[in-house]
């Protein structure tokens, strides 16, 4: 760590990482819930459970794209974060809005359009706190130097707050709802998250394989044309039954075909750079983030999304447990194992105890990254047998769900490794920092 | 990348592109915007009740465990059809009865069965959600779902 103020980001992870905890639970709770129907039925119906387990995620991947935006920024910019009063007041508001947000779901206080749930007051409140961070971070950048690196990221999180403006607009006529409700949805994760993904990416190469900036730097420019150039028309692949026109089927089962590309460069480029990269970090558990993230991003994202984005094959397999399959796959990939990944490379320098706690993260990474695959299988075998019985034979829903229930079992089961991986990073994140290193980087963590 | 593609060119591919794609994506969504409203939905059948009945389903936050197009959580039937899945096209008024007597029993009960909560809707606020369902159901939505068992 070069500068002092990037500690300002040590705040933001810990939030980050009690709301994953917190959503973690609320998706437990949920999954007991299917294999278990009357579970907490008085008590917390489904539904509060499921806008908790969605809206922590949102939530929490916000303030670790946040934190990771702070740590990142001094060294990229070559200056001092702006203000680092501005940015706990506003992970304050933020980590406010999101608790009474919460709290909130819990009585039934929620304006119920899917992910947007969230009431006005504190969706006004959400918007006051990115808009101070965005100052606090764009302050920054224009004082200091102007990377790639820096200037996508920035970008990604600019155009986020811009299409975040839809989730103010909500119209009478439905289908129209969801023609501007996916402009929040689908323009996040398919469309600017990727840029922030991307970007981050980058650094992490930059800093571990020591490849020269320049190269990673044209990379990037290339992968993140690629995530817009496919993303924003594959947002037609939502439009498809939704009351629009019908050339969104091919224009939509087009360019989320294309969606896969970016994806793909992604892991060649992590892995390209990691080959060719002369510097053999000692931080061994982030180098395995780094490399695992765009891997499962591929799987989950792309190959996932691919899977059932064609339209002919939609038609079928819309709004069945398929999504879900790929939803989980593709958030875990992308963003969660993104943001762990660098929490992995900078707690260590944070805390000024490198290397640390690296066979226990390792573990959790093993661990939970095979969990969410598993869960993935199952989920996705659930939706081939679900399509089959309710989309082409035509089964009543409850039966089909009631011929699910090994898969929900299944599910649940991983959910539970999921939760113990977890335990095992946060445990590695910030409890007591011990010296354990892989054997192969003994020796040259000792020169360090 | 090949030696040719330079750092500035690549940069500029990246900004020009987008900028292209966005222009095109806006256009198009106004287009379909214009669509909706004009052709694919009932513009005189979206009256004050069904308003309500869109007011109604998102204070209850039926999404989260039902889905409507396809779109929302996947632990209750999809709904955007559940006016032809009582019959509502050819006995209205009995899909009508049905729909609110079923909302009206719940929570069932019923062993090994997924709960519905009750939700305390008054009679407007009943009527206005079935008028509500009942408009989506008329959306032209591509003959979604495949059959009507949602």
């Amino acid at each position: 760590m070069k500068y002092e103020t990037q500690k300002v980001a040590l705040p933001f992870f810990a939030v980050a990482m009690a709301l994953f905890a917190l959503q973690i639970v609320f998706g437990l709770l949920a999954a007991t819930v299917y294999v278990s129907p009357h579970f907490l039925a008085e008590l917390m119906p489904f539904n509060i459970m499921r806008v908790s387990h969605t809206n922590l995620l949102i939530v929490w991947l916000l303030i670790g794209f946040m934190g990771c935006t702070y740590y990142l920024m001094p060294e990229e910019a070559e200056q001092e974060i702006h203000s680092p009063g501005l940015a706990y007041l506003q992970l304050a508001i933020f980590a406010f809005a999101g608790a009474a947000a919460l709290v909130g779901y819990q009585f039934g206080i929620h304006e119920g359009r899917e992910f947007l749930e969230q009431p006005f007051w504190i969706k006004v409140l959400i918007t006051i706190s990115y808009l101070i961070f965005l100052f606090n971070t764009s302050m920054t950048l224009l004082k200091g130097r102007k990377t790639a690196i820096n200037l996508v990221l920035m970008l990604g999180l600019w155009l986020a707050a811009v299409f975040w403006l839809f989730a103010f607009y909500n119209p009478s006529n439905l289908a129209v709802d969801k023609l501007y409700w996916w402009w929040v949805v689908h323009l996040w994760v398919e469309g600017v998250w990727e840029l922030i993904m991307a970007s981050l990416l980058g650094y992490l190469l930059i800093k571990m394989s020591g490849v020269d900036r320049e190269v990673i730097e044209k990379w990037l420019y290339v992968i993140v044309g690629l995530s817009l150039f496919s993303g924003l028309l594959g947002t037609g692949h939502h439009y498809y039954w939704i009351g629009a026109p019908s050339y969104w089927q091919p224009i939509g089962s087009i360019f989320s075909t294309l969606e896969v590309i970016p994806f793909f460069a992604m892991v060649v480029f992590a892995f390209y750079m990691f080959w060719k990269g002369s510097r053999n970090h000692p931080n061994k558990a982030a180098m395995l983030w780094a490399l695992g993230c765009p891997t499962i991003a591929f799987f989950g994202a792309g190959v996932w999304g691919f899977m059932h984005t064609l339209s002919f094959i939609n038609y079928y397999t819309h709004g069945t447990q398929l999504t879900a399959a790929h939803g989980h796959l593709a958030f875990y990939g992308a963003y969660v194992m993104l943001i762990l990944g660098v929490i992995t490379y900078a707690m260590p320098q944070i805390r000024r105890s490198q290397p640390y706690n690296q066979v226990l993260n390792m573990w959790g990474f093993w661990i939970m990254t095979s969990a969410m695959c598993f869960m993935t299988f199952t989920l996705t075998f659930a939706g081939v047998v679900q399509t089959h019985l309710q989309r082409v034979l035509g089964m009543n829903y409850m039966q089909v769900q009631s011929q699910l229930d090994l898969f929900f079992i299944m599910r649940l089961g991983t959910g539970v490794a999921v939760t113990i991986a977890a335990v095992m990073l946060i445990y590695s994140f910030f409890g007591p920092a011990r010296e354990q290193v892989p054997a192969s980087s003994r020796p040259l963590a000792a020169t360090e | 990348m090949t030696e040719g593609l330079t750092k500035a060119a690549a940069r500029n591919i990246f900004y020009g592109g987008s900028l292209f794609f966005f222009l095109l994506f806006t256009a198009l969504t106004a287009h379909s915007h214009w669509y909706m409203v004009t052709k694919s939905t009932d513009k005189g059948g979206l009256t004050e009740s069904v308003e309500l009945g869109k007011h109604v389903w998102e204070e209850n936050m039926c999404i989260n465990c039902h889905s409507i197009m396809g779109e929302g959580a996947y632990f209750a039937p999809e709904l955007a059809n559940v006016w032809e899945r009582y019959g509502g096209h050819t006995n209205p008024e009995g899909a009508r009865m049905a729909i609110t007597a079923w909302m009206r029993a719940q929570p069932t009960g019923a062993p090994g069965r997924r709960q519905m909560p009750y939700f305390d809707l008054t009679d407007e606020e009943m009527t206005a959600l079935i008028d509500f369902l009942e408009w989506t159901d008329s959306i032209d939505d591509q003959n979604w779902p495949p059959h009507p068992a949602g």
